[in-house]
């Protein structure tokens, strides 16, 4: 972290040289995704979904993370701590820890995955988990930007995890588990930060859905969104 | 003053110094400059512009001071206080000295643009022999033979300085007097400011490349598309954009989100102003100083002769409007018949905003301003196809593509190789009927495949298994035959250093467009002049015929914000080494979607515009989306030299240094 600080107060004070080697600085990017409140059938939701990078064109450092939070508890959580490193002109390859916080009992994966863009301009973070016990997730997510006007932009967005074996624990069923639809509509005030409305739909499926319902708990939900997106 | 904003500018050495530089209050020079005749109506006016410096020896000190063009101030870094830098007026022949002081708190350098000089002298930080830039606190004396004469500029070579302000402009009396006469002389120097960090803002573009892109077609554009294209022509049109992941609005990395456009460092609200008498004639020296913008320049009711290209003269040509590419420079001469005031208009090239100065004949007087342009699309020639691409890159489409073109539209990549795609034979005499292609008559570019095309009819040869989809959606077409013309070139070859994350494209058919006046100027009623219309007034200065071909690339990924050559930025190539003495012929193959204005130092770029007996002299030389494009460069000074993509956030990447030996 100290070499990190330095190199950051080197590239920041160092008057680049245009005869050469100034085209890739040392930069960092935080991107708050989403910091939403959902309106969910029972208790309103609070989440949180944001990612960080810093370093080089084509090498970086990622940490991603993922938080709910109901009625002030945290109920899910998760973070990634990644080495990115580009292998095609809109693909970089990710490797790495994931480690779930909560639910308890927490788990450890690890991560591999390619984020890039496909062709259409999807944006695409494909994820392959594999944990301790030999669990596998795989975890697709895909977005899409459709500007209304240039800066009235609709976001369509899907995820879907698919899991090789039961985890009581975590009600977690082997197969398609579950899948999260989305459609947010932002307003870029700037483009660094937007206030966005949406919905939200989740389902989840097979043996996940029996847990669901065998603790109680909804199996598909419709959720309104309102909430921030920002980077900087 | 706001030195919070700039804390790397604090510096006790300039406060004293710092006066407010505001649009018109800016103190020094005079309207317009008026080195001619009529100065008492000059020196009536309030002063404007940079002050002129004359002779042979120079003082000029780097320096920083308080700016405000957009209502927020901001230190600008000027030279002698000045923002843009002084213009300097040398004597060809002369041998000038220009001691050169450096008071910022970081290195700084002057390259003199277009100059040629010892490479000792050229003032590029690293590259030129023995210079390592000028430390803070420290002077250098540059001294060199003026050996040309015409318009160039002066600018820093160290960091982002030239985007904060360090440039200014360079006129050279010929010891000859030019072969055309003027009453007035105004030099009429483009720029881009803005108010933000130039390292925040190349920081913006890496981490969101169209961050300053208000542009993108939205909507409303794909509503108008599918009422009046239909469906199927639509998808078709948007395809191979949306499968190669680019946008058809991509003219322009930083615009005017940012960006206040300046005429003599005056906003468009304050505008510059030139004065003239009725039936004057008035030359217009035009100079794009800018960090990252091209400009379209015209003066609506006037018609612009256009005598001198880079500061070397050529046949004159008569046209409404002209391209600037970024450091380009083009001397016009003007003559307004009327007791008017005429709007000179430099619209950027994506459409986000303008320039504007004013030819007057009575200060009180200014003219209309038009409206900016309507955006244009880029089009597949644009992206290095052929223009057999048509609407659709499949052979389905292809007919219909043809269908839909209207009579008389301009497609990029249409030339003379076009012919020989056809299977038809070069027309002997072309080149010659073009350019005694009157000026009012076609439009420009237009040739003689096009009258083929306007036809509507299916060119043979097409669609005989010439054209093959690839599995990535491109599209691959078998190369053309080489030909003995110079505007007919073989097939291109990609180095394999040009697959890679650092690039996202390669044009597999790249096309000479010199008759193409480029994305956003095709076909819009006016006269627009093209390179196909320079042609030197003297003859060629080495009529040997190239030693060897140097064929460079183009690359980059605009996602990730990454330029270099052949897809190695300047920090992993070696330096191209030339032969002292020889020839070269240098072959650009522009495997991006913008355009690039080449720069080399040091020796000039003989432009292969259509007759190698006239070939005009440039120093920068723009490379179109998609397109290639030849010069001829005898190497004829030694030493290390830079060349360059002019664009200043392209340039840390797409640079190669060159040593001649």
């Amino acid at each position: 972290m100290k070499n990190i600080i330095a190199a950051i107060m080197f590239v920041g004070l160092s008057s680049t040289a245009m005869a050469g080697g100034a085209d890739d600085p040392l930069l960092y990017k935080v991107m708050i995704d989403k910091m939403e409140l959902r309106n969910t059938s029972g208790p309103n939701a609070l989440v949180l979904d944001a990612d960080a990078w810093i370093g080089y064109d084509l090498n970086k450092f990622w940490l991603k993370t993922d938080v709910e939070r109901v009625n002030g508890n945290t109920e899910e959580a998760e973070v990634q701590f990644l080495y990115s490193r580009a292998i095609a002109p809109f693909w970089d390859f990710q490797a790495g820890w994931r480690h779930d916080i909560k639910p308890k009992p927490t788990r450890d994966y690890l991560a591999l995955g390619f984020k890039g863009l496909s062709p259409y301009q999807f944006e695409v973070d494909a994820g392959l988990f594999i944990g301790e016990s030999g669990q596998v997730n795989v975890r697709l997510n895909a977005e899409y930007e459709y500007l209304f006007t240039q800066k009235w932009i609709l976001s369509p967005e899907i995820e879907v995890n698919v899991f090789s074996e039961d985890d009581a624990q975590l009600g977690i069923g082997s197969g398609l588990s579950d899948m999260e639809l989305g459609l947010r509509l932002r307003y870029e005030v700037r483009r660094e930060f937007a206030p966005y409305i949406g919905v939200n739909w989740t389902r989840k499926f097979g043996q996940t859905a029996d847990f669901a319902k065998a603790g109680g708990d909804d199996t598909s939900d419709v959720q309104l969104v309102a909430g921030l997106r920002i980077w900087f | 003053m706001n030195d919070n904003n700039r804390p790397k500018y604090k510096g006790s050495v300039m406060l004293t110094r710092r006066r407010f530089v505001q649009g018109l209050a800016m103190g020094g020079a005079f309207t317009g400059m008026g080195l001619g005749a009529g100065s008492v109506l000059a020196a009536a006016l309030q002063q404007q512009g940079p002050q002129t410096l004359r002779g042979t020896d120079f003082n000029l000190t780097i320096g920083q001071q308080a700016v405000n063009f957009t209502g927020t101030p901001r230190i600008g870094t000027t030279v002698n206080g000045s923002l843009p830098a002084p213009i300097l007026r040398w004597r060809e022949g002369d041998i000038v000295t220009l001691r050169v002081t450096n008071l910022l708190p970081e290195t700084s350098s002057i390259h003199w643009h277009g100059i040629i000089l010892p490479s000792a002298m050229d003032g590029v930080p690293g590259i030129a022999n023995g210079f390592t830039g000028i430390k803070p606190g420290e002077t250098f004396t540059y001294q060199f033979p003026v050996t040309q004469s015409g318009t160039y500029w002066y600018h820093s070579h160290s960091g982002f300085q030239e985007q904060t302000g360090l440039y200014g402009p360079i006129v050279i009396d010929p010891r000859d007097p030019d072969p055309f006469t003027y009453d007035r002389d105004y030099v009429v120097m483009f720029s881009d400011w803005t108010d933000e960090d130039p390292t925040d803002v190349y920081a913006k573009l890496k981490k969101l490349s169209h961050y300053y892109n208000f542009n993108e077609r939205t909507h409303s554009d794909l509503m108008k598309d599918l009422k009046e294209k239909g469906l199927t022509a639509t998808w078709n049109d948007r395809k191979m954009w949306s499968q190669m992941r680019m946008s058809q609005r991509d003219f322009s990395d930083v615009t005017g989100q940012t960006y206040t456009f300046l005429t003599n460092g005056q906003t468009p609200a304050d505008g510059w102003t030139g004065l003239f008498r009725k039936g004057e004639k008035v030359r217009l020296r035009f100079i794009n100083g800018s960090a990252m913008t091209f400009f379209d320049v015209r003066i609506p009711g006037l018609k612009m002769t256009v005598v001198a290209a880079d500061g070397q003269n050529i046949e004159p040509v008569l046209v409404d409007e002209f391209r600037m590419g970024v450091a380009e420079t083009y001397d016009v001469i003007v003559e307004p018949e009327d007791d008017q005031a005429y709007t000179i208009f430099a619209q950027d090239i994506a459409r986000s905003g303008f320039a504007r100065g004013t030819l007057t004949p009575d200060i009180s007087l200014t003219a209309a301003v038009p409206e900016i342009d309507s955006l244009p699309n880029l089009e597949h020639g644009d992206m290095g196809m052929n223009m057999m691409g048509g609407a659709g890159h499949d052979m389905g489409s292809m007919n219909e593509g043809q269908h839909q073109m209207p009579s008389g539209t301009v497609m990029p990549g249409m030339d003379h190789s076009q012919h020989q795609m056809g299977g038809g034979q070069m027309m002997p005499g072309m080149k010659h009927e073009e350019q005694q292609m009157p000026a009012g008559g076609m439009m420009p570019g237009m040739d003689h495949s096009q009258h083929e095309m306007s036809g509507g009819s299916l060119m043979p040869g097409m669609g005989q298994g010439q054209h093959q989809m690839m599995a990535d959606g491109r599209m691959e077409i078998k190369p053309l035959k080489p030909n003995p013309s110079d505007f007919t070139a073989g097939p291109v070859h990609h180095a394999p250093t040009e697959y890679g994350p650092q690039v996202d494209m390669r044009s597999d058919e790249p096309q000479y467009r010199l008759d193409d006046p480029g994305v956003g100027l095709r076909n819009n009623g006016r006269r627009v002049l093209t390179y196909s219309d320079l042609r030197n007034l003297r003859t060629t200065y080495d009529h040997r015929d190239p030693d060897r071909e140097l064929e460079l690339h183009l690359t980059g990924n605009m996602g990730r914000y990454m330029w270099s050559i052949n897809g190695v930025k300047h920090s992993d190539a070696e330096p191209l080494r030339w032969r002292l003495g020889e020839r070269i012929r240098i072959t650009f193959v522009n495997d991006t979607m913008m355009n690039h204005p080449m720069h080399l130092h040091g020796m000039w770029s003989d432009l292969e515009t259509g007759d190698n007996n006239y070939l005009p002299r440039k120093h920068t030389v723009i490379v179109q989306p998609g397109a290639r494009i030849s010069y001829r460069v005898t190497v004829d000074a030694e030493g290390g030299w830079a060349y360059h993509c002019h664009l200043l956030y392209h340039m840390p990447g797409m640079f190669r240094t060159v040593i001649v030996s």
